[in-house]
């Protein structure tokens, strides 16, 4: 396969939403033949330029991805297996991107807070995120104030996203925000939260920069942005 | 049978009655039919029972000439077990043929009725008193008489309703030039016309029947290939409640059977009036009714293709009209599909009859009651599935567009399970692998079976904001549907049944 084809090749899989070989698609009879994972591989392996693969074969699948799914011919988990797609990829070509001096969009530390256990929001937002471009540190749920505060000096994030599923453990958001005051970091990193109990007035309430209904309002917003 | 057909949604049947009861229900119209019998008002009828060894006697007390008979339950288990189990009701595209088979749950939905009114909607834009910036839409509705046009119209959006499988003329056409006399040849051609799924009707003059037949053999390609492909079958209500054989519908009864082509053998007592309102009275009535009529079928010619048709109502106590949405309704209608099932015919029945007089919650109501419950049944055709309200008196088409969305939506609910070793393998594999990722999320692997139709869409007229749009929803997708083309007859086709059918109204005639 000549680098043409394989980035086409590359470009096609993420529209089809397969990670690796054994995936099925969008299409049927695709199960079995290379995917992202392989392609990409064999593209590094062929010293294909990484930020050819990033631009020729990620950033314009996903461009059609969203298109597909603005035109309602995909829905959701089209757009999170193609952004998963991106993901892999993306983990797999930044060394050599970092070597190339490519850097991604941003880090992104994400969290559900203390006390809530709820993740789908939280996964979903970081899968799309990653797919955007973003270098995405996901600490997990039930995450203390404290970690959060630790995980976003220690990277030096610019972001910071914040989950909660519960009117009980909503409140903790508020304190993440009190503590990156206290620590001196608040004007460092843009707070963005979201979660079923949040809205755009809670955000106002707590001083977080940005209330999110869904993934797609935080990669919109982010985009508006300056980190 | 035939490869080619509507594939219906196949069914676990719910039963409701046991075998010690549905025997006992079956006993109980056997008995019935053998005393106090019924009372036959169609002296050929009356011959043909007597011919076959029944008692018969004319009745003194009545004042039309009538005949008492007492059918012996030989002759009706006999008859009974003549029909055929399976049959195919015809469609002008092979796609559309419904094949009905008693062994085989196959669920079809249909409209029904033959209403007066064509139940119009608008939108109109209504302003709050209290602030007159707040603005809302409001329906509403113009009744319209029923005519030729709008039958017409009727059938062309039944041909776009995916989730209808059948067309029962809905509308009554009451155009200045419609006679009893050419009634049913414009009826018919006015559906056959606008739509290639199968069309039904009552007749309403005998007169006019060969013609009818005439013109269904040039759609269908000749004598023979209609009866293989019967694009169109009849109903006919033999029996008026309690127990009296009608001499009209008994001559169209012998017609419609000479002829070859499929017939409903209709009863539609009313529980609490013309019927016992208790269960056990109404099924056991009305299951007489059906048999005798099934009877009267096979005795004019063995293997006549029927179908047992089941229409109890309850009666409101207040007023005494139809009651349809009620759990009586649900009772009646699924002990009949189960004593059809029982002799091995194949049923005619009936959901989506309300009180409600225009669309909205109360239709709702009344409609899925009645939709969920017998689609469960396992009846093989469900009329008046679509668009009727004021219970079977206005078709509404804005009301079968809903319906269409409902019985949809039941169909998909009622799906066989998609449970086998392979499913579970799978689901196996597909946990080990979400487990093993960071993100722990099932979604991609949602989307096989969400691009292939296994997993249903939200609410096709749903708002999302706080606002209930379903109506304005609805009237935009109608608006959508019916501005696709109708898909009428080719011309050759439409010259010559205006040269050989007489009686058609010239403007019901295309290009």
């Amino acid at each position: 396969m000549n680098s043409s084809e394989l980035l086409e090749k590359i470009a096609f899989n993420v529209i089809q939403g397969r990670v690796e070989a054994e995936d099925d698609g969008f299409d049927p009879g695709l199960e079995g033949r290379p995917a992202v994972t392989e392609l990409v591989t064999e593209a590094l392996d062929q010293n294909i330029d990484p930020k050819k693969i990033l631009m020729e074969s990620l950033t314009e699948s996903m461009e059609t991805v969203g298109e597909k799914f603005e035109k309602k011919e995909y829905l959701i988990p089209d757009m999170l297996a193609s952004a998963e797609c991106v993901g892999v990829a993306m983990d797999l070509l930044a060394p050599h991107l970092i070597k190339a001096g490519v850097e991604s969009k941003g880090k992104f530390v994400i969290a559900t807070v203390k006390g809530d256990l709820h993740d789908i929001g939280k996964n979903i937002v970081a899968i799309m995120l990653k797919g955007a471009g973003y270098q995405v540190i996901d600490l997990g749920t039930d995450v203390s104030v404290d970690r959060i505060t630790a995980a976003v000096k220690e990277n030096q994030a610019s972001f910071l996203g914040l989950s909660a599923l519960l009117t009980t453990t909503m409140r903790v958001m508020g304190e993440v925000v009190d503590q990156l005051k206290d620590e001196g970091i608040r004007d460092h990193v843009k707070v963005l939260i979201g979660g079923a109990p949040t809205s755009i007035e809670f955000a106002h309430e707590i001083g977080a920069d940005a209330y999110c209904k869904d993934a797609f309002q935080a990669i919109d917003l982010l985009k508006t942005t300056a980190a | 049978m035939i490869e080619l057909f509507r594939p219906g949604v196949l069914v676990k049947p719910y039963e409701r009655l046991s075998r010690d009861q549905l025997q006992w229900l079956d006993q109980a119209s056997l008995n019935i039919l053998s005393d106090p019998g019924v009372w036959c008002y169609s002296e050929r009828a009356a011959r043909l029972f007597k011919e076959h060894g029944a008692k018969v006697r004319e009745e003194d007390s009545s004042g039309a000439k009538c005949w008492r008979v007492s059918l012996p339950g030989g002759l009706i288990k006999e008859a009974v077990a003549k029909a055929p189990s399976r049959l195919v009701l015809g469609a002008r595209k092979p796609e559309n043929r419904l094949l009905l088979d008693t062994e085989v749950p196959r669920v079809y939905f249909g409209t029904g009725s033959e209403a007066n009114i064509w139940l119009d909607t608008k939108l109109e834009d209504f302003v709050s008193e209290k602030d007159s910036t707040l603005k809302t839409k409001v329906p509403r509705y113009e009744e319209i008489r029923g005519s030729k046009a709008l039958l017409s119209r009727a059938a062309k959006l039944c041909e776009q309703l995916e989730h209808l499988d059948f067309f029962i003329r809905p509308l009554n056409i009451q155009d200045p030039g419609i006679t009893s006399d050419n009634h049913d040849v414009n009826k018919f051609f006015a559906s056959l016309n606008n739509i290639t799924k199968h069309v039904q009707a009552g007749l309403t003059s005998l007169a006019r029947f060969k013609d009818v037949v005439t013109m269904a053999e040039i759609i269908a390609g000749g004598e023979t290939a209609l009866r293989e492909n019967p694009i169109i079958s009849f109903i006919a209500c033999v029996f008026k409640s309690p127990l009296q054989i009608v001499d009209d519908t008994a001559e169209k009864v012998f017609a419609i059977v000479e002829s070859g082509l499929p017939l409903v053998i209709s009863s539609s007592p009313q529980g609490g009036s013309s019927a016992p309102i208790q269960e056990a009275g109404m099924v056991s009535q009305i299951n007489a009714e059906i048999l005798a009529g099934i009877t009267l079928t096979q005795l004019i010619r063995e293997g006549a293709p029927v179908l047992y048709g089941s229409v109890p109502v309850r009666a409101r106590l207040d007023d005494l009209h139809d009651l349809y949405g009620c759990p009586e309704f649900n009772q009646y209608n699924i002990d009949c599909v189960q004593m059809a099932r029982y002799y091995k015919v194949p049923c005619y029945s009936t959901a989506g009859v309300g009180d409600a007089k225009v669309p909205g919650m109360q239709a709702m109501f009344e409609k899925l009651f009645t939709h969920l419950y017998m689609a469960t049944s396992g009846a093989q055709y469900i009329h008046y599935a679509f668009g009727l309200l004021d219970r079977t008196n206005c078709f509404c088409p804005l009301q079968a567009v809903l319906d269409n969305e409902q019985v949809g939506k039941i169909k998909h609910c009622l799906r066989a399970p998609k449970v086998s070793v392979q499913d579970t393998d799978d689901a196996v594999k597909m946990v080990k692998k979400v487990m093993a990722s960071s993100h722990r999320l099932f979604a991609r692997h949602a989307r096989k079976a969400m691009h292939s139709g296994d997993i249903s869409s939200p609410y096709q007229f749903e708002t999302k904001d706080k606002k209930d749009n379903v109506i304005e929803n609805a009237l935009e997708y109608m608006a959508r549907l019916e501005a696709e083309p109708a898909p009428h007859l080719d011309s050759d086709v439409v010259n010559r049944i205006y040269n050989e059918v007489p009686g058609l109204l010239p403007d019901l005639k295309t290009a």
